[in-house]
């Protein structure tokens, strides 16, 4: 049998797991589903608690950077990044 | 004539970077603007490739040198030069990006449709979420008129968009990872739309899941002249006075600044504080008016006593 990666990526609106998902982004290793920008206008998961607690297995998460002496007011890209993966296993 | 914007719609576009003209364009010009585009019938072209050398081969639209003033883009009695002359064209833009713009660029956008990807054997994907079309830190800022000669419906996919991301500061398809983000639109919509975008606001193409080939001519404006009050020639705009931080009156009809406030559900809960301050920011250099704030966003922070 082999494995196969499975990654969830949510943006949440704290930096905290507590917080609302406000982006997010699915990658299939399986090859079962193809996942593209656009395709879904709900999110998967109401918090990144709730990935938890689905068996989503949190492997990376963003820093705390604390803003640029003058650029304090600069908005970019959205902060609170979670990375998630599940592991399945079957003949792919 | 002209028709100049509202100040309530530049609020609007100043808060969530785009505005929309529903069906503005009659049918007998969108039908001479596909026309001038060599618009093929899907049945008689087989690849995108072919669709491609016969728009090449039979397209009349100008070439357009960067640069080009807007005014002299287009001949006279061409689709374009009457979509660009449009009292609510003209003025929308001249409110925006002033009398005397000029073209950065232009682009026909085609979105094709499932069967050309299946006798190519190609797999299927929306445009992954971007800015056009460099990071951008001006001050200034172009518009991006968005000219939809055909019906775009929900199959279609349409042009994917984020109200209110116009004013963060990203590199192109660095956004890309975003596959979905809470509020995102899709401009379905009947022949003759237009929508003038911010040159910030994040955007994509749709999939399109239908039979039909998707169009979306798309044209870049860039100002000549500071972006001040081009709206209010006479300069009768003041501001509301600096309201109390969190106040409201339903009993009140919506003010500028209630348009200028409104948050958006992709924003964080630390960095929509600062959203709102840079559209403060940004409607101070639209207006003039140097000291306006709304809610003490801006106000509490400049009291800097050392």
């Amino acid at each position: 049998m082999a494995k196969r990666q499975k990654v969830l990526v949510l943006y949440l609106k704290l930096p905290s797991l507590e917080g609302e998902v406000i982006s997010w982004a699915t990658f299939d290793g399986t090859g079962k589903k193809l996942h593209m920008t656009g395709d879904s206008d709900e999110p998967p998961y109401p918090t990144g608690l709730d990935a938890l607690l689905d068996g989503w297995r949190l492997f990376q998460a963003s820093q705390a950077i604390p803003e640029h002496p003058g650029q304090e007011f600069r908005t970019s890209y959205l902060k609170h990044e979670f990375f998630f993966e599940k592991l399945e296993e079957g003949d792919f | 004539m002209a028709k100049l914007l509202t100040t309530e719609q530049m609020a609007e576009f100043a808060n969530s970077g785009c505005l929309f003209f529903d069906e503005l364009i009659d049918q007998q010009t969108n039908q001479e603007f596909l026309d001038d585009i060599g618009h093929t019938d899907i049945d008689e072209v087989d690849s995108v490739q072919d669709y491609y050398r016969n728009i090449k081969a039979t397209s009349s639209i100008p070439r357009i040198p960067a640069g080009t003033k807007l005014k002299d883009a287009y001949p006279k009695g061409s689709p374009l030069e009457k979509i660009f002359s449009h009292e609510v064209v003209d003025g929308a833009i001249k409110s925006l990006v002033g009398s005397n713009t000029i073209i950065d660029h232009q682009f026909l956008h085609i979105t094709f449709p499932t069967k050309y990807f299946k006798q190519a054997n190609q797999r299927q994907m929306s445009q992954q979420n971007h800015q056009d079309s460099t990071i951008d830190p001006r001050s200034t800022f172009d518009v991006q008129l968005f000219y939809f000669p055909t019906e775009v419906t929900k199959a279609m996919g349409g042009t994917r968009y984020h109200p209110g991301t116009h004013l963060r500061i990203v590199n192109e398809f660095g956004i890309a990872k975003y596959q979905n983000i809470l509020g995102q639109k899709s401009i379905v919509c009947k022949p003759g739309t237009i929508g003038i975008f911010h040159s910030g606001l994040w955007h994509g193409a749709g999939v399109n899941f239908s039979e039909n080939i998707r169009y979306m001519f798309k044209v870049r404006l860039q100002p000549t002249e500071k972006q001040e009050l081009l709206w209010d020639p006479e300069k009768k705009y003041q501001p509301l006075p600096n309201r109390a931080l969190y106040w409201t009156d339903e009993r009140k009809d919506k003010t500028i600044n209630d348009i200028l406030m409104r948050s958006y559900p992709w924003q964080e809960a630390d960095t929509n504080r600062l959203d709102k301050i840079n559209v403060v920011k940004f409607w101070r250099l639209l207006t003039g008016h140097k000291k306006m704030d709304v809610d003490y966003w801006l106000t509490r922070i400049e009291n800097e006593l050392y």
